[in-house]
Formats: C-alpha cells, sequence, structure tokens
C-alpha cells in the first residue's frame, strides 16, 4: 500500500538589529524586536493559523486517516510563545489527536551538526526535545537537521542520542538512479532509516502551484493523486517543505487550502494512506543503503551547503562563531545561553552568501553589511563571555584546567567499569566527585586571588616610584 | 570608419579621469581594424604613445592665413605635425578668424589645462574644430566631455557628420547642485545637438535625463573600465612601516569627492579601535579645511596628509593601504576604487558613485552615512579574512573590466547612429 508521508518545517530566525561596532560593550540586545514581531505575526495570521486549522479539520473529516508530521524548531517556538501563543495553542490541539508526529532538529536551528569536537549539537538536539515534549507531550524518534542536512559523519551521533529515523534530501548526488520513494538505511550505519524528500513533487506545490508558465498548470489534488498512484511499485512519497507554502509562499487566492483539503478524499478514493515518518520507518523495511560522504541540504539548485558556506566570510563567521562553543558552555547565565543559540541560526550565514542573493525576508542590502553586522554581534557576545569569568584566565590555565578535568572523568569511568557499583559505592563515589569539583573550584579560586594580587603588586609599582621620583627631587 | 574626436587631456599628462578615461576607451576600440581614430587635443605634449590613434595637436593647427618661414615653421611645429600637413590645414581654412589672437604661423596657444580664461580657449578649440573637420573626410563626431562639446557640434554643422557626445561628468556632480549656468548652457546646447549621448553609468543618464530633458531614447550607458597595470606597477612593495592599518583616500580634495565624511568616518574609527591610522592624498580647494576639521577632532596624530600624488606615488599610496574609500558625493563614474582593487586593496565606495552599478565586491555606503562607513571600516581593519575575502574576489572582479568591451559597445553606438544596423 503506498503512503503519503507529509512533513512541514517551521523556523523563524531571530533577525539581528542594526549593530554597529561602537555597541560593542555598551549594548547587549542584538535583535530586531519590532521586524521579527511584525514578521511572525504576519505569517501566523496568514499561514500558521488557517493551515492549523485546515489540518484539524482534515484530521476530523478523515477519522484520523490523514497524518501529518512537523519540524518546528526552538527559535520558532519561542517567537511564537511570546507573539502569537493562539499558534501555540493550536498546535496543541494537533497533538491531542494523535494523527501529528513532531520531528527533532537542533533548538537553534543551527548547523552544530557540523563541529566533531564537542557536543554542542547534542546539547541542541536535547534541548529541543525537552521543549517539544513539554508543549506537546510527545518525544520525538525521528530525526531532521537544520535545511534537511544530512552526511554519514552524523549518523552515529543521532542514533546515540535515541533517533531511529532521519529525514533527508533526495539529492541527485547521493541517490543517483534510485528513487527516494523507498525506505532507506544510512550506508554509514544500517539501523539508521532514511526517509529522502521527492524533491520533484514537493516543488511542484512549493514552489510551481501557482506558476501560469508550468505545463502541468493549475496543479488539482486529483492530478496530483494520479501521479502517485501511476507511480509503480513504490512505497512511500516524502513530501517535505516550509509550512509557510501554505498561504505565504503560495498565497489564499490560489487556492493552495484547498488543495491539502481536497487531498485526503482523493488519496482514500485511489488507496493511497497518509502516514507519519515513524509510522513509515517502523512499517517498512530498508530496501537498499544510502551514502552521503559529503553534506546535502535542500539547498534550491545545488542540493548542499553552498548557500551557507560557500565564500570565504561565511566560514569565517562560522568558524569564529563555534569557537566560543567551549567557554559558552562554561557560563550558566541564562541570558548569555539565550542569545547563543540566537545567533546560531543558519539564516545569519544566508543572508551572506554572495551568490544566493535574493533573499525575501533579508534584512540586509548586501551580504557584506550581513558579515560587519554579525561580527559586531559575535565580539560583543565574546566579551560578554569574557567578562563573566571575573578572573582572565589564560587560554593556558583554562587548557590545563580542562584537562584536569578530563583526568578525573576518566578515573571515575574507570572506576565505574572496573566494579560492579553498590549503592553504598555509588554514593561514595558521588561525594568523591563532589569533591573533585570543589578541588577544581579552590584551584580556580586561588588562582583568581594570585592573579588579583599581581595585578595589585603592578599597580603597585609605579606609586612607589613616583614616591621614590618625589623623593629625590626633594 | 573614421572618427574624429575630440578630448582635452591624454596621459601621460593627466589632470583628472577624463584623460584615462579617453585614452582606456580609445585603446578598447583599437582593437577593431576598421575604425580610425583621431583624436584633436589642445596642447599633447609629444610623448603620447600614437601607435593606435592619430593625435592632432591643435595649438599647431593654423586658423589664420600666415606664410610663415620654412626654418621658422619647422622650428615652431616642434615635430607635433609635419610641414605637410601645416600646409594642408591651411587650405582647409574658411573662415576669418582673425579676431582670434593668433601667433607666427597662424595658430592659437592652448594651456591644455583648466585655467581661469577656460571659456576663451573653448571658443579658440571650436575655431580649430572648424579647420580640422575639414581636412579629411570623416564618418562620425566623438566628443568627451562639456570642454568639447561646442567644437563638435561646429565639426557637424559644418560637414553634416553625426554628433556623439560622450559625458565624463556634469556640472550638477561638480557643484553639488549649484550649477553654473554657462556651464549648464554649453553641456545643455551641446546634448540638444548630439545624435547620440553616451553616458559613463545610468546615474549620469539619470541627470542627463531629468536635469538636461533629453529624450532617453537618445542616451546610452558605456560603463567605464579599467587598463590592467603594467609590470612595473604591479612589481611595487607595499611600504608600511608603521605597523598600522592604513585607510585611504584618494583624490582631489574638493566638495564633490565628499572628504569631510571621510575625516567624521575617522573620528569614529579612532576613537574605538587601536592600530590604525588614515591618510588623506592629494590636494584640492578643501584641503585647508579638512585639516582643520582633523585638528578640532583631535586626531591629527593618526590622520595624515600627503598633499598632491603624481604618476607612480599614487600607486605606492595604494599599495602600502589596507583599505581605499570613495565618498564621492556625486561621482559620474570613478575609476580610481577600480584602480585600488586592482593592487589587492579592499574599497569602500559611495552609493552615489556611477562605478557602484557595476562593481559587486566593495562596501557600499550612503557617502552622508558616517556610521556605516565607520563600521565598514572597522570590519575590515579588525577582521583579517573579510579583508582577504574582499581583496581576492574584488581582483578577480575588476580583472573582468576591460576597455575592449566598453569599446565594443561604443561602436555598436556608432553603428546605430550612422544606420548601418
Amino acid at each position: 500500500m503506498k503512503s503519503i508521508c507529509l512533513y512541514f518545517q517551521i523556523h523563524q530566525p531571530f533577525r539581528l538589529k542594526r549593530y554597529r561596532f561602537f555597541n560593542i560593550g555598551a549594548d547587549h540586545h542584538y535583535f530586531d524586536d519590532a521586524n521579527n514581531e511584525a514578521i511572525i505575526k504576519r505569517i501566523a495570521k496568514n499561514s500558521y493559523i488557517p493551515a492549523n486549522n485546515a489540518m484539524l479539520q482534515m484530521i476530523k473529516e478523515s477519522n484520523g486517516e490523514f497524518k501529518v508530521a512537523y519540524s518546528i524548531s526552538g527559535l520558532a517556538l519561542e517567537q511564537l510563545e511570546h507573539y502569537c501563543p493562539e499558534v501555540i495553542d493550536s498546535f496543541k490541539k494537533l497533538a491531542k489527536t494523535g494523527c501529528v508526529e513532531f520531528l527533532g532538529e537542533t533548538y537553534a536551528h543551527s548547523f552544530a551538526s557540523l563541529r566533531k569536537e564537542n557536543n554542542e549539537f547534542e546539547k541542541q538536539v536535547e534541548a529541543h526535545s525537552k521543549k517539544i515534549e513539554s508543549l506537546f507531550g510527545q518525544k520525538p524518534t525521528v530525526f531532521r537537521n537544520s535545511e534537511l542536512l544530512f552526511c554519514d559523519d552524523m549518523v552515529d551521533r543521532v542514533l546515540n542520542m535515541g533517533f531511529a529515523g532521519m529525514l533527508a534530501e533526495g539529492a541527485p548526488q547521493t541517490l543517483d538512479w534510485k528513487s527516494p520513494n523507498y525506505v532507506y538505511c544510512s550506508a554509514a550505519n544500517k539501523r539508521m532509516k532514511l526517509l529522502l524528500k521527492n524533491c520533484g513533487m514537493s516543488d511542484d506545490i512549493a514552489y510551481r502551484f501557482s506558476d501560469w508558465g508550468w505545463r502541468e498548470f493549475p496543479l488539482t489534488a486529483d492530478k496530483f493523486a494520479n501521479w502517485i498512484m501511476n507511480n509503480p511499485e513504490e512505497q512511500v512519497v516524502n513530501l517535505f517543505m516550509n509550512y509557510e507554502v501554505l498561504g505565504e509562499i503560495q498565497n489564499a487566492n490560489t487556492g493552495i487550502f484547498d488543495f491539502f483539503k481536497a487531498l485526503p478524499k482523493v488519496a482514500a478514493s485511489r488507496g493511497i494512506k497518509f502516514a507519519t515518518p515513524s509510522e513509515v520507518i517502523n512499517n517498512n523495511n530498508p530496501t537498499d543503503q544510502i551514502s552521503a560522504p559529503h553534506p546535502t541540504t535542500w539547498a534550491n539548485a545545488t542540493k548542499d551547503l553552498s548557500p551557507w558556506l560557500a565564500n570565504t566570510i561565511q566560514n569565517e563567521a562560522f568558524n569564529k562563531l563555534y569557537a566560543l562553543t567551549d567557554k559558552v558552555n562554561r557560563c550558566s547565565d541564562k541570558q548569555i545561553i539565550d542569545d547563543w543559540y540566537k545567533i546560531q541560526s543558519t539564516d545569519h550565514l544566508y543572508y551572506m552568501s554572495t551568490s544566493f542573493y535574493n533573499q525575501t525576508f533579508c534584512p540586509y542590502d548586501s551580504p557584506y553589511d550581513a558579515f560587519i553586522n554579525f561580527m559586531n554581534v559575535l565580539s560583543d557576545f565574546n566579551k560578554r563571555i569574557e567578562s563573566f569569568f571575573t578572573a582572565d584566565i589564560s587560554e593556558e590555565e583554562l587548557n590545563s584546567l580542562v584537562k584536569e578535568k578530563l583526568a578525573l572523568e576518566a578515573e571515575l569511568a574507570a572506576l565505574k567499569s572496573g566494579k560492579k557499583i553498590t549503592k553504598s559505592e555509588a554514593k561514595a563515589e558521588k561525594t568523591t566527585k563532589k569533591a573533585a569539583k570543589e578541588t577544581k573550584e579552590a584551584v580556580e579560586e586561588k588562582q583568581v586571588v594570585e592573579e588579583k594580587k599581581v595585578k595589585k603588586a603592578v599597580e603597585k609599582k609605579p606609586v612607589a616610584k613616583e614616591k621614590e621620583t618625589k623623593k629625590k627631587a626633594k | 570608419m573614421k572618427a574624429l574626436m575630440f578630448g582635452w587631456e591624454f596621459p601621460p599628462h593627466i589632470l583628472g579621469g577624463l584623460g584615462t578615461a579617453s585614452y582606456g576607451l580609445i585603446k578598447g576600440m583599437s582593437r577593431h581594424k576598421d575604425i580610425d581614430i583621431t583624436l584633436v587635443l589642445p596642447k599633447p605634449w609629444g610623448d603620447e604613445d600614437q601607435s593606435f590613434l592619430k593625435i592632432i595637436a591643435a595649438n599647431k593647427v593654423p586658423i589664420v592665413w600666415q606664410e610663415p618661414d620654412r626654418k621658422f615653421l619647422k622650428d615652431s611645429l616642434e615635430g607635433r605635425i609635419s610641414s605637410d600637413e601645416y600646409y594642408h590645414f591651411r587650405n582647409c581654412i574658411c573662415e576669418d578668424n582673425r579676431y582670434i589672437g593668433t601667433n607666427g604661423i597662424g595658430s592659437v596657444e592652448f594651456s591644455g589645462r583648466y585655467p581661469d580664461n577656460l571659456l576663451e580657449e573653448i571658443r579658440n578649440y571650436e575655431a580649430v574644430a572648424g579647420v580640422v573637420c575639414r581636412s579629411n573626410n570623416f564618418d562620425i563626431i566623438h566628443s568627451h566631455d562639456w570642454l568639447t562639446y561646442d567644437a563638435g557640434v561646429k565639426a557637424k554643422q559644418i560637414t553634416g557628420k553625426p554628433l556623439v557626445i560622450h559625458v565624463h561628468a556634469t556640472d550638477f556632480d561638480r557643484s553639488r547642485g549649484n550649477v553654473n549656468p554657462t556651464v549648464y548652457n554649453i553641456e545643455k546646447y551641446g546634448m540638444d545637438m548630439a545624435d547620440h549621448i553616451i553616458t559613463v553609468s545610468n546615474m549620469t543618464r539619470d541627470t542627463v535625463i531629468n536635469k538636461y530633458h533629453i529624450d532617453p531614447r537618445k542616451v546610452t550607458t558605456v560603463h567605464n573600465a579599467v587598463t590592467p597595470l603594467s609590470r612595473e606597477i604591479l612589481d611595487i612593495k607595499p611600504n608600511n612601516n608603521t605597523g598600522d592599518k592604513i585607510v585611504t583616500f584618494l583624490g582631489r580634495i574638493t566638495m564633490q569627492k565628499g572628504p569631510e565624511f571621510f575625516v567624521q568616518a575617522a573620528r569614529q574609527v579612532l576613537q574605538r579601535t587601536p592600530n590604525v591610522r588614515f591618510v588623506m592624498a592629494g590636494g584640492g580647494d578643501k584641503m585647508a579645511e579638512m585639516v582643520d576639521l582633523a585638528s578640532a577632532y583631535g586626531i591629527v596624530d593618526r590622520f595624515h596628509f600627503t598633499g598632491f600624488l603624481k604618476g607612480k606615488e599614487v600607486y605606492e599610496m595604494l599599495k602600502s593601504s589596507d583599505l581605499y574609500i570613495m565618498p564621492s558625493v556625486s561621482e559620474p563614474f570613478g575609476i580610481s576604487p577600480l584602480e585600488a582593487m586592482q593592487c589587492g586593496v579592499p574599497t569602500i565606495v559611495s552609493k552615489q558613485s556611477g562605478c557602484a552599478e557595476i562593481l559587486s565586491k566593495v562596501i557600499k555606503v550612503d557617502f552622508w552615512d558616517i556610521d556605516a562607513m565607520a563600521d565598514a571600516i572597522h570590519s575590515i581593519v579588525t577582521n583579517d579574512a573579510f579583508a582577504e575575502y574582499l581583496k581576492v574576489e574584488g581582483k578577480k572582479e575588476v580583472d573582468e573590466i576591460k576597455w575592449e568591451y566598453a569599446g565594443d559597445k561604443v561602436i555598436n553606438v556608432y553603428n546605430q547612429v550612422l544606420g548601418y544596423k
């Protein structure tokens, strides 16, 4: 039995305000609140609310046969909670129907998965899962990365976080002659099942739906269902797109809502089911393996990272941003963590693209503007993190501390694996852990004190000299 | 096709961008072997490169009949034109020009610069044009910049051949809106009489259409380009021993170039950023005012003036710079940012410059937006990767802006005017 797997992406970044270099150190608010509010409210009005209503209606009318999946970034959720809580409510209603699945992704809609040296990626995914669970009462079991980013390197990391499946782009460079309409598994680890986007049919709806010049115009639900039915022996059609397609990219006048509303009935009459990604993954065995040595994304033409990480300035911004990871992780200040997520979203890199510069929501005149603004924000952010540690610990000292910590952790792990730990022993270990932490803190404090002493001494010296010179003068 | 061009400057003796532009354009056009270009200059120096065009020295062309002694004639001509040519020109005198003061061989002395009696020079140049245009059978007449419009019109009226005028600047650019009526009159007359007008940017085209009320169909934009640098210039070593980043303004210090915005941006940057120095290279009537302004801001320890730079010094200055800025209030085109990019210097230009229309690997700011300018300066001097990106990509971009392409477009205009296509 053929099925349609429908998945919508919702993400809105926190766009940066015009942040000049003379704001560095003086102004710690980076975001264009008025613009962000206006945009999210407009999209909610044109798209999210009517679309959610339509989905709810479709689920009710089809007695739960219609199914849909969403991936909502943490940043979008934050904005919705803040500016349009009614959208969150309607998503909660959808979640209660049991026909809706929420997928896991990075909280910040970031490319943290490209950084292997630390666990920023895992942290963000965990934060996102928690957020989804607290709002909608579901723990995501299928993962989709920002911009449908996928490559072999990240498969094990995603598996270790407990996800059984991943969504990816049906990119020609990985798919080659194969059809995207089957369940695959990853060549890097066969336990990871993959759903690949059917680019042609997804884009038919997302971009060509209202294109008068398209030879299939107008696209009706009947015609669309026939295409699926006439495909010989294929398991699933993965239609992945932005939620804004409903009502914003294709505005309501184009009939996009009616198209979707008609889809369940038309599909049912042809024996086509709807399924959520986790159902598809659980009910089908993988047909073949897919290998993606290089990252693939859902970028329009190239299906790679080129809109986000192509030119030098994008790479520079990306590297400078993630160079801060370790420092940020040592901060506990909530405001810093919040801002850290907000400045990571991939949109900031997209605005710096020199070859894909035709953005509708882009707040900048040129990619260089975007870069200058972002780097100003980043240097203020860096200063804030540094000032968070009142004493300026030098890099070397920091490294030695980190090493110490790692050594202690390794010792603990060795102890754990060496013995079967009884409860009492576990307790004992906890205390040793605490002790270790305390000693570390003590070391830090000592250093702070020492440094202060040195500083004072340095300050005292010139005073002493002055006194001497005065004496001589006398 | 024989083209008769009227120009005012030509390298190596140039006073502004006009000479550079005329040279590059003619050289680009000369790639077409069926184009034969004759350029009339008020006062050539004899060391111009004549391999691809013929230069006629207006100060040696007789406009009043004289019968000078052979020896005296030869001495007076200084080899600029031959005696045979002199006699040929003399046979073409059809008007009574005796009201004009002439020398022993019946020619006018030109300064070849922009003297106080510029209007008189323009009239005299027009008289010369009346003689030159009769000397050969030209197909088209092409006048560069307003000084030569009258000469072009005169030639057109005598020969009946079509006139193309090339607008390198208008008085609206030079005066920030306070237009000199006499100059406007000359410009407007030239534009009205021309069969076609070539402007160096769309911005200038708009000025011509809106401020001079010219039919848009008659106006075509041909963007300027830049001549590749010679080996000698490429080999110049950067010379910066200060250990600081150098931010350069290079050009005439006049109202049109917006020098005060540069000083103001410098002040903002210096308040926050160490290790930067600002250099204002060039001379001009606003220089004293800028020195005063910099002193009033208290930044003279890091703000330097070089005075007028010539020839190789310009490139030495550029090569030693880490950033080049052209904050012009109104720049019809502006070749110097392109030269900076050729030297591998990251560049900021004002959005009010014609060259901004064809450049994408530069930073563009409004000339009045000092905050944006300061921000861009700060970003480039503190971020090496960004500077490197602009340096490498900018050079790549500018290497593709060639006079050959501009020359092709001008020839297309000729063909169109002559009804060849």
